[in-house]
């Protein structure tokens, strides 16, 4: 069976920016693939290739194995949905919705019947007669999503579709998206920033820096795994011991990554056991998460490093902001990164 | 004496600033100050000429004195739409007013349609200077140029039969009502000169309300499935009826109320314009020059309740 959608060696310049350079990434029929990258990375550039609001330089685009290069977005049997959600200012809830049908000269009874079965999937069977103007954020984004399933598309894009709701919604909406992309059996595109939102959605993930593909990897392997430095700070937030403090510490000159959760404090008067890495350091910030407290401390040799525990301590013990602590990490929890 | 500049000027600012936290506080006595002049313009030279210009209309002239009696009357009225001459002139008028916003609209479609979305912001720049540039020339110039252009001996009629298209405007000069012996003196020159001059005004309002449609809903409805077409009569058009009408308005009022152009190119025939200059001058006739002048308002009015009943102001 074809991939759904398939990259090969595909690049994308605007004047002398390589936007997308010399990507190649296959998703699977009916997975969750989320593009991961920090604005400018290129994510949304390839969404629009995939989409065919773009064109690639050079390279080739395939969806379910059949060659769409220079193929207009109209002839693809993929929907979007759009950052501002794009609804059509000039029609109402269900006449959006049923765009998709009417210029595919589809009957009005048709129409009528399919707009409101899929206002009914986003659960805004009530709706079809108000104004885009009357809704607020989430229920454009849901009337976006009927819109854009109401094609049947083999590929849903997303992008960035959470971005302008606020926190309470934009969780439930994920949960929601989740089981929707788990009913509709529908391959999910979905671009974002947010490292949160991809982990807790997508079945992959390609974290992209600059154009190029960093990583790409389950959520859990992007996570336990990071290959680079960029990943490693980008998904997982974790502390990056670059070669010189490295070889002080551990004897080889080799840049690793240690998640903040995995150190914790020690006294600096207890002594260190065997299989631990210990470092001595300065409090300079604490963060209060409730669960949880983030340290900032600075190393001897100037680097700063976060650590996440649960406060107070396990001793009970707490550490303000000047205090000398010796953090440790457990050796067999530190990932060798490659030198990029 | 330095010290007495010392103190003048903090003295100054204080006074300056307390003045600045009265209007602030006041912030509706502030807004009436500023709109005052405005408003007074606006209420009284504006609106009020326009209530005197009614009223005259429904004075008549007595015919024996010529002489204008103070009372209201539809004798002006009645003798507006009972004339035949009269009816005349404002049907060829409204002809040639809807004729020109017409063929405005579909030509500036393009351009605003470029400037709004495709051009880089230097083309840009240069298509608002190029479209706005003729209207820095005195009107009165362009017109006069028009009319040698047009003309028999003109560079058109030379310039269509070096490329072979003489034929072509033969047939359209012999063709009865737009015809006439040169384009100069032809309905159908008239019509170019009124569309060169107006299509600015058609251009600018165009390309504003364009430059207002986002990007992403163009690309919504492609991505949906519609084709160029169908994007550009569903999405397109309807977005961009705003600022059609207020093109529309310009184009269309302006034909209506012209009077320089109809007197120096085209056929013999009457507008409204000339009249109300012709009844108000060597006729003397103020009433029938008021009567004429509520024509094109009264035009532009329906035309407005008809462009609103169609939807073009929904997407504003």
């Amino acid at each position: 069976m074809p991939s759904a959608i398939e990259f090969q060696h595909v690049s994308r310049q605007f004047g002398t920016l390589r936007a997308v350079d010399d990507v190649n990434l296959s998703v699977e029929a009916g997975e969750f693939f989320a593009l991961l990258g920090p604005s400018g990375s290129g994510k949304t550039t390839c969404l629009r290739l995939i989409a065919g609001f773009e064109q690639p330089n050079s390279g080739k685009v395939l969806l379910n194995g059949a060659d769409v290069t220079g193929v207009p977005p109209y002839d693809r049997n993929v929907n979007t949905v759009f950052q501002d959600y794009a609804l059509f200012p000039h029609m109402n809830v269900a006449e959006n919705v049923a765009y998709g049908l009417r210029v595919r000269g589809a009957p009005i009874e048709e129409q009528r019947q399919r707009a409101a079965e899929m206002l009914a999937l986003v659960q805004l069977e009530s709706f079809g007669d108000r104004a885009p103007t009357q809704l607020s954020g989430g229920q454009k984004q849901r009337v976006a999503l009927a819109r854009a399933l109401i094609n049947r598309p083999a590929v849903l894009l997303l992008d960035e579709p959470l971005g302008a709701l606020d926190l309470k919604l934009r969780e439930a909406m994920q949960i929601e998206l989740k089981n929707l992309q788990r009913k509709l059996k529908i391959t999910f595109v979905y671009v974002t920033h947010d490292q949160g939102e991809a982990l807790s959605m997508a079945d992959r993930v390609a974290v992209f820096d600059r154009g190029r593909i960093e990583q790409l990897d389950t959520p859990r392997g992007l996570y336990m795994r990071p290959r680079t430095a960029f990943v490693a700070r980008f998904v997982g937030g974790a502390n990056v011991i670059e070669h010189e403090l490295a070889r002080r510490l551990t004897g080889f000159a080799r840049t690793f990554a240690i998640r903040p959760e995995m150190m914790s404090f020690y006294s600096t008067t207890s002594t260190v056991t065997d299989g631990v890495i210990s470092c001595a350091a300065t409090v300079i910030d604490v963060q209060y998460h409730g669960a949880t407290s983030r340290w900032q401390v600075r190393t001897e040799d100037g680097s700063v490093l976060a650590v996440v525990r649960p406060e107070p301590g396990v001793r009970g013990d707490s550490y303000a902001v000047g205090n000398k602590v010796r953090i440790v990490w457990p050796r067999d929890q530190m990932v060798m990164l490659e030198q990029s | 004496m330095t010290s007495a500049v010392a103190t003048a000027v903090p003295e100054f600012r204080r006074w300056a600033r307390g003045l600045s936290t009265f209007f602030y506080r006041r912030s509706t006595f502030y807004l009436l100050l500023l709109l005052l002049p405005p408003l007074l313009w606006l209420g009284t030279v504006y609106l009020g000429s326009l209530f005197a210009l009614l009223l005259q209309s429904f004075y008549a002239i007595d015919e024996f004195t010529a002489t204008v009696v103070p009372k209201l009357t539809l004798e002006t009225y009645r003798q507006l739409i009972t004339h035949p001459a009269n009816v005349d002139i404002i049907l060829r008028t409204l002809a040639m007013a809807i004729a020109v916003t017409l063929a405005c609209a579909v030509i500036a479609f393009p351009v605003a349609n470029y400037m709004a979305r495709y051009a880089s912001p230097r083309m840009k720049a240069f298509f608002y200077v190029g479209v706005m540039l003729p209207m820095w020339t005195s009107y009165l110039v362009k017109v006069y140029a028009w009319r040698l252009i047009l003309a028999k001996q003109g560079i058109l009629n030379w310039g269509l039969t070096v490329v072979g298209l003489d034929g072509a405007l033969e047939t359209a000069l012999t063709t009865p009502v737009i015809g006439g012996p040169s384009l100069a003196s032809s309905y159908l020159g008239m019509f170019i000169v009124f569309v060169y001059m107006w299509l600015p005004f058609m251009i600018l309002p165009l390309a504003a309300a364009l430059e207002r449609v986002p990007q992403s809903l163009i690309q919504a409805s492609a991505d949906l499935g519609a084709r160029p077409r169908q994007t550009f009569w569903g999405v397109v058009l309807p977005l961009a009826l705003p600022g059609l009408a207020a093109g529309s308005v310009f184009t269309f009022s302006l034909t209506l109320g012209d009077y320089i152009i109809p007197s120096v190119v085209g056929a013999p025939g009457y507008f409204i314009g000339m009249m109300v200059y012709q009844q108000q001058g060597t006729a003397g006739n103020i009433p029938l020059a008021a009567a004429f002048s509520v024509v094109p308002i009264v035009l532009i009015a329906i035309y407005l309740m008809l462009a609103k009943r169609m939807g073009a102001f929904d997407a504003l």
